[in-house]
């Protein structure tokens, strides 16, 4: 017996795409696999790491941990969705290539998401809540100094624009 | 690392969503899911179908009355610890619910849900049972009221039926002359707690008239020691009744000693909250 497959259409970063899938289909294969959207990385696949967080309707959320069949009704944002209209890079982004806020890349597009959202919350944090907004991501390079001062050096790339 | 095959619906009425659970023994709900998914992708959890209720109308609330707290079976932990007036009206539901998992999961996951999931592990569980509160469930056979003394059936447990879906949780206000505190010890903030407690006084001037803790992490079951005769040394008496476990976290020794800690320091911040609420 073959299996059911579902057809959802899915949101993300403003284009619809029509896939064809399996309830079990989680919500990050549906992006990378069904989508081609690899900017979403895949690390633990038990919602522990953070590497998969996208935005769903503008809230950080474990994309590994969310079935594609469950976000029909949403707007989904991944990291490809970050970037400004003309190409160029979101100041979550830019803050990282000044900070050297990575090394290896796997969990940034996890970080990017999270800090995206999160100076929305709060445009001005403090080190002590830039490090409270990063600590549900692991990064396995950096020590996590970068990515605390990219954290901050975000909020003031957006003050000033 | 991938969920086995399971059958999914998605119903948009609550009579739906009871029909097609009554359906299939096998079935589960599926709400916030960020207990739920990782056992599905671990394959510790095979249901043979998934009733979604992400798309039930008029479960989203967290309303607050004179009474206490009432959160919706689609009320994430966000919404309950951004509320004002819940916080205000049973201030140990915000005290709590920091702890609860990291800020994303906490977007995602249900308070109502981590309740069911009956984790002794998880925060929300001890403290529906220690404030008394309850839960309202429905299935195709009708309603009923579930207090939280009966809640818990043993490890990751809940007493529902396979055919019944949890409503919405009732958490008590806290009442005047009453106060609440927690605090638990976690590798990294965000990860389970080695040991939390939790702690509820009432007070009459000077005079401390009852003494309640709740425990996290030392039982298979979320557990409440009464500790009212027992002021100067609630740990001791707590330990009489706990068997702290022994996992690849903590060993049994240093649970017991987290619970020497953490029970007389948890007990008088809620003793002295007490008395500011008078």
């Amino acid at each position: 017996m073959s299996e059911q497959q579902h057809d959802v259409r899915l949101r993300v970063n403003g284009s619809v795409h029509e896939v064809r899938v399996p309830a079990r289909r989680l919500l990050s294969d549906a992006l990378r696999h069904d989508c081609g959207l690899t900017g979403t990385h895949v690390g633990c696949e038990h919602g522990v790491c953070g590497a998969c967080t996208v935005l769903v309707d503008g809230r950080p959320t474990r994309s590994c941990l969310m079935l594609a069949v469950s976000a029909v009704d949403a707007e989904v944002t991944t990291v490809e969705g970050l970037t400004e209209p003309d190409g160029s890079l979101s100041p979550v982004q830019q803050a990282f290539s000044d900070c050297h806020g990575l090394q290896c890349g796997f969990c940034t597009p996890g970080f990017l998401t999270t800090i995206a959202a999160g100076l929305e919350d709060n445009p001005d944090p403090s080190e002590d809540e830039a490090r409270e907004m990063v600590a549900g991501n692991l990064c396995r390079c950096t020590g996590y100094q970068n990515i605390v001062k990219a954290v901050l050096r975000a909020a003031e790339i957006k003050a000033g624009s | 690392m991938k969920p086995a095959p399971f059958a999914f619906v998605r119903p948009s009425t609550l009579d739906d969503a009871l029909a097609a659970l009554a359906a299939d023994p096998g079935g589960k709900v599926l709400a916030g899911g960020q207990s739920l998914v990782p056992l599905l992708s671990m394959r510790l959890a095979s249901p043979t179908a998934l009733v979604d209720i992400n798309a039930l109308p008029d479960l989203g609330h967290v309303r607050v009355a004179e009474d206490g707290v009432r959160v919706g079976a689609l009320a994430r932990h966000a919404d309950v610890l951004a509320d004002a007036a819940a916080r205000e009206s049973q201030p140990l539901l915000a005290m709590a619910l920091s702890h609860v998992a990291h800020a994303t999961i906490r977007n995602r996951g249900t308070t109502v849900g981590s309740l069911v999931h009956a984790d002794a592990a998880a925060e929300m569980p001890m403290v529906l049972r220690l404030l008394d509160g309850h839960v309202e469930v429905a299935s195709v056979r009708g309603r009923r009221t579930v207090p939280a003394a009966e809640l818990f059936a043993g490890p990751l447990e809940s007493t529902l039926a396979h055919d019944e879906i949890a409503l919405e949780a009732f958490f008590p206000a806290l009442a005047p002359r009453a106060g609440v505190a927690f605090e638990e010890v976690a590798r990294r903030h965000g990860d389970y707690a080695l040991v939390g407690v939790a702690a509820h006084a009432v007070c009459d001037g000077d005079t401390v008239t009852s003494a309640r803790l709740g425990f996290v992490s030392v039982s298979d079951v979320p557990v409440v020691v009464d500790v009212t005769d027992a002021l100067d040394d609630p740990a001791g008496r707590a330990l009489a009744d706990l068997e702290p476990g022994d996992d690849i976290h903590a060993t049994a020794d240093y649970r017991a000693h987290l619970v020497r800690v953490l029970a007389p320091r948890v007990l008088a911040a809620a003793i002295e909250h007490a008395r500011s609420n008078a």
